[in-house]
């Protein structure tokens, strides 16, 4: 397994896009971080950035290059090597490239220009987001078979993850407001792994209470300790359900 | 040496595979044919462990193919299209694939050199055309000396010269004792090196003949000509079989 990833890991280091997203990321995490005096605000900006960009980046390019390594895939396992050890080494060698753009591009600067606990929180749930959206992509590659198809059902999931679910969380409080609701949503954000990245991250900076309904009902439920292991927990959730869904479905499917 | 057993796989209504029972042997080239969508692959990819049949067994040396995956150390795979990592460069796919195989440390590398990978093994398989990708299929199937060989269209998209290297270094494997299946609708690239024909038609088996008995049936010599008029044969069986059920 180490071999495969090995070599996967180095032809991505080289991929255009990566490097690009590596870039991109640096050059925004500069220029945010040194506009603004209040380190704080910095990292909010970034982490709403981070919000924005790591899931549907992560998940739409880890799509594709699944999808466009369907046939040396194939010619792996023609090699004496188990099914899941191709699925989960294809998967390790993409997330680390991934994972290493994240901590260059946000991490670097972050620790260089405000070395704080909040900094890191901001890279661990960046790398989390990257994880578990990597991890989605490979669900959504041994599911389908067409690969328009796949990349059809990524822009759904992001989309849905990062748009449509605080949508339907805000119409719920809304109609029922006068129950007490307050421990259902806090099972419900465990649901979206993005929510769970911000608020991760809002308790770090003390202003959940600003940040809206769910960010406040952490701090009031869970406390900041408590918020941030539950949050943590369940996005390493989010990473090993799909991993372990995609092992279980790709043992019985059709190349 | 492979032996399939009552094999059949559909996907949804199409059977691809329709109870296909077989028995191949060393020292055979087998030709497997047949028309486009007549199930070659789904028979290659099955013998691979890359589909799995819904019923009947596969054995490739005594080894069940069901949830194995060591047997796949006796074979070596070329397939019809070779796609690699783009930034990988071609020593490195070779590389990856030997530490992949640390059970093997004798190469068989004739063809890196006959077929003139080396002199640009450091160029990435972005750049390089089809036919020389196919190239390196080939050298991958051919690096550990398996006793078996899957070539699934191996000739399609090479040269002639390259083409012509490749088809010897097939014959002298064949005649070392080794099994050969082989795809190919370039039926004259088959000329030397088939023992067998196998023939595939809607996921059933025609026929499996040496090539000795389908020239005397037919009286024909060459290899398109046999199949050729067997295949006219086998379409006019099945066209009267239409107007019989009718």
């Amino acid at each position: 397994m180490n071999t495969i990833v090995k070599y996967i890991t180095l032809d991505l280091i080289k991929n255009k896009i990566i490097i690009i997203y590596t870039l991109l990321l640096g050059v925004i995490s500069f220029s945010v971080l040194s506009i603004d005096s209040n380190s704080s605000k910095g990292l909010l900006s970034l982490l709403n950035i981070t919000l924005l960009f790591v899931p549907i980046i992560s998940i739409l390019f880890a799509t594709i290059y699944f999808f466009n390594s369907s046939e040396f895939i194939e010619l792996l396992l023609s090699q004496p090597v188990k099914r899941k050890t191709v699925l989960l080494a294809e998967y390790s060698g993409l997330s680390t490239a991934l994972c290493a753009a994240y901590a260059v591009g946000i991490g670097i600067p972050t620790i260089i220009l405000t070395p704080s606990p909040a900094a890191l929180v901001l890279l661990v749930s960046g790398l989390l987001l990257t994880l578990s959206f990597t991890a989605l992509a490979l669900l959504v590659f041994v599911l389908f078979k067409d690969k328009t198809k796949g990349i059809g059902a990524s822009i759904i999931i992001s989309l849905f993850l990062s748009l449509l679910f605080d949508g339907l969380l805000l119409i719920f409080i809304y109609s029922f407001g006068e129950y007490p609701i307050e421990k259902p949503i806090l099972g419900i954000i465990a649901l979206n792994p993005i929510d769970l990245a911000r608020i991760l991250m809002l308790l770090q900076l003390d202003v959940a209470v600003l940040m809206g309904y769910s960010g406040a009902l952490f701090k009031k439920f869970l406390g900041s300790m408590a918020g941030s292991v539950y949050a943590i927990i369940c996005m390493m959730l989010w990473v090993i359900v799909p991993l372990l869904l995609s092992v279980k479905i790709f043992r019985k499917k059709d190349l | 040496m492979i032996k399939l057993t009552e094999v059949t796989k559909s996907f949804g209504k199409f059977k691809a595979l329709d109870n296909i029972s077989l028995t191949l042997g060393k020292g055979q080239a087998i030709s497997l044919l047949g028309p486009n969508g007549s199930g070659k692959t789904t028979l290659i990819k099955s013998i691979l462990g890359l589909v799995i049949p819904e019923a009947g067994t596969i054995t490739v040396n005594g080894l069940q193919v069901n949830n194995n995956w060591a047997y796949r150390s006796h074979i070596g795979y070329m397939p019809q299209i070779g796609r690699y990592p783009d930034n990988m460069t071609i020593v490195q796919v070779l590389n990856m694939i030997k530490e992949l195989r640390s059970d093997k440390h004798v190469y068989d590398e004739e063809l890196i050199d006959s077929l003139g990978l080396r002199k640009i093994q450091d160029k990435t398989m972005r750049s390089l055309s089809g036919g020389t990708r196919q190239k390196v299929s080939a050298c991958l199937a051919f690096l550990f000396s398996p006793d078996v060989f899957i070539l699934d269209e191996p000739t399609a998209g090479l040269d002639p010269l390259s083409s012509e290297i490749l088809q010897s270094k097939i014959a002298q494997e064949r005649n070392k004792g080794k099994l050969i299946l082989i795809t190919s609708h370039v039926l004259s690239d088959l000329e030397d090196i088939t023992s067998h024909i196998l023939y595939l038609q809607d996921g059933k088996m025609m026929f499996h003949k040496t090539v000795e008995d389908l020239q005397n049936i037919t009286g024909e010599l060459k290899l398109s000509k046999i199949v050729a008029s067997l295949m006219q044969e086998a379409d006019v069986h099945k066209s009267f079989q239409h107007e019989h059920d009718s």
